[in-house]
């Protein structure tokens, strides 16, 4: 990978951009493809998936349910990222508690979190609170696993060496332990992005009036393919953005440890 | 077991005896949730009644066909990805924000395709477990050591034994991981597609109960799931640790 980079600097950056695009027209002939064979009834051509999209972000009540969406996400992100970094990191420092919960965590995290909404409903009742409740426990317990593991796996030597540089625990914190930890952070958020996003639009499926999830579930309700094709490409392009955003901060945190 | 093989399980029980406690109590409304001890005897009394046999086999079929078809395609294709070193470095954001997109939306149009079936099911678990095992498989063969295929080469291995002798051994424990998500992703995308549009299945008869207001079947059956899930992970869980501990050793 790197000999590439390493020959022509200039046009490495070039020649991905175009490997993505033309992956990208490939699955965009796949797909018509698949709109051939499976016929207009069950599977709309990109051309008409776009078209429905445009007309539907230009129509005055389509962008209150984007809005909710983005709210609850938001929310749902605030608890996920916050609330995991904090746990995580104290279950990093300490040891036993990090061993001690690691294995329940990673069981949480296998469950299909799914089966748990008539709980989440029954506690919160429909609206907001639901959504974000649901797309909260779907993110928050992979962040709190990364960032356990980024905290627990800082290599002993560069606390060793804080400790004999004598840096107060603020400058510890600063110039050690966030850098060391970082790029493995990073990556839990980046998972509990994901995560946190099918939480959310899953809760607003089964809990919600408002919302792009109602919008999909009233659509399955009527079978009405373009729409959920629209907003399923819709979601593809938002969450595909944010993530590959992410990707790259990732990739250049792990670079520069 | 361990001192902090003891710890967890004070947690874990310490945690279901508060439930019960809460629940006994009425500080949880019984509307709400019935206490634990309460799921596992209707549960008891579901089994018995031979209510829950015929959507435990259906779903845990339809999971084991997901998860099968997830792994074998999974790691096939990790392995052709990993010889595109340029298709793979496209289609690497792709896989990164797969887990993003809400797959099952695409349920009712695999309905009108496939038709009422199984097969439509079958098919989203196998699309959420897919992916994770093509990571996996990716993270596995990236791993392996240089020297390794080098010693391959010197034997003049076909790709075939290179793969067999080689890069299967040194990647299994990422392929592991990859095998573990795959049937966690398997479970959710075949539970998620009963609850939104099903005819039968432990997540048809939970979105069922919820919508007669029948708490008792319902606790019941998410009880089962939950068991059902945890024990398989831990015994994987369990595997995987003495797989690696077997390998420290060996070195």
């Amino acid at each position: 990978m790197s000999a590439v980079a390493l020959d022509k600097p200039a046009n490495a950056t070039l020649r991905r951009w175009t490997d993505f695009f033309l992956l990208i027209a490939g699955l965009v002939v796949v797909w018509y493809l698949l709109h051939l064979w499976a016929g207009e009834v069950a599977l709309t051509s990109p051309y008409e998936t776009v078209a429905k999209l445009i007309d539907l972000l230009g129509q005055a009540w389509f962008w209150p349910h984007v809005g909710e969406t983005l709210l609850a996400l938001f929310y749902s992100l605030l608890i996920a990222s916050i609330g995991g970094l904090g746990l995580g990191t104290l279950l990093g420092i300490h040891r036993l508690s990090g061993q001690v919960a690691e294995p329940i965590l990673v069981a949480l995290y296998a469950l299909p979190k799914i089966t748990l909404y008539p709980l989440i409903l029954l506690i919160f009742g429909l609206g907001l609170s639901a959504k974000v409740a649901f797309g909260a426990i779907h993110g928050i317990i992979p962040v709190t696993i990364f960032a356990l593991n980024a905290v627990r796996n800082i290599k002993p030597v560069y606390l060793k060496t804080a400790r004999v540089m004598r840096l107060t625990p603020l400058q510890a914190m600063r110039t050690v332990w966030v850098p060391a930890a970082l790029p493995e952070i990073v990556s839990g958020q980046r998972i509990g992005f994901a995560l946190t996003l099918l939480g959310v639009l899953l809760g607003e499926m089964f809990a919600s009036q408002q919302g792009l999830g109602f919008l999909i579930i009233n659509a399955i309700g009527l079978n009405d393919v373009p729409v959920i094709m629209a907003l399923a490409l819709l979601l593809a392009l938002f969450a595909v953005a944010v993530s590959s955003a992410l990707l790259a901060l990732d990739r250049k945190l792990h670079q520069r440890s | 077991m361990s001192k902090v093989g003891w710890i967890r399980l004070a947690i874990v029980l310490g945690s279901v005896g508060l439930l019960e406690i809460l629940c006994q109590s009425g500080v949880i409304r019984p509307l709400t949730m019935i206490p634990p001890s309460r799921m596992a005897v209707e549960l008891w009394k579901l089994g018995a009644s031979g209510k829950l046999a015929p959507p435990v086999t259906k779903t845990l079929g339809n999971v084991a066909a997901a998860f099968i078809l997830s792994v074998v395609f999974g790691f096939i294709a990790g392995l052709l990805i990993h010889a595109l070193p340029r298709f793979r470095r496209a289609l690497d954001p792709l896989l990164a924000s797969y887990y993003a997109v809400p797959f099952f939306v695409f349920y009712p149009v695999l309905i009108v395709i496939f038709g009422m079936s199984d097969l439509p099911i079958i098919i989203i678990g196998f699309l959420f477990g897919v992916v994770a095992m093509i990571i996996n498989t990716l993270n596995g063969l990236d791993r392996v050591p240089t020297v390794l295929l080098k010693v391959g080469r010197m034997n003049r291995m076909s790709a075939l034994q290179t793969a067999a002798l080689i890069k299967l051994p040194s990647a299994a424990p990422y392929l592991f991981t990859g095998v573990k998500l795959a049937v966690a992703y398997s479970f959710i995308g075949v539970i998620a597609s009963e609850f939104i549009l099903s005819g039968s299945g432990i997540g048809y008869d939970i979105a069922y109960a919820y919508n007669n207001f029948d708490n008792r079947t319902m606790y019941a059956l998410m009880l089962f799931i939950l068991t059902t899930v945890t024990a398989l992970n831990m015994a994987l869980y369990i595997w995987e640790q003495r797989m690696l501990k077997r390998r420290q050793g060996g070195r």
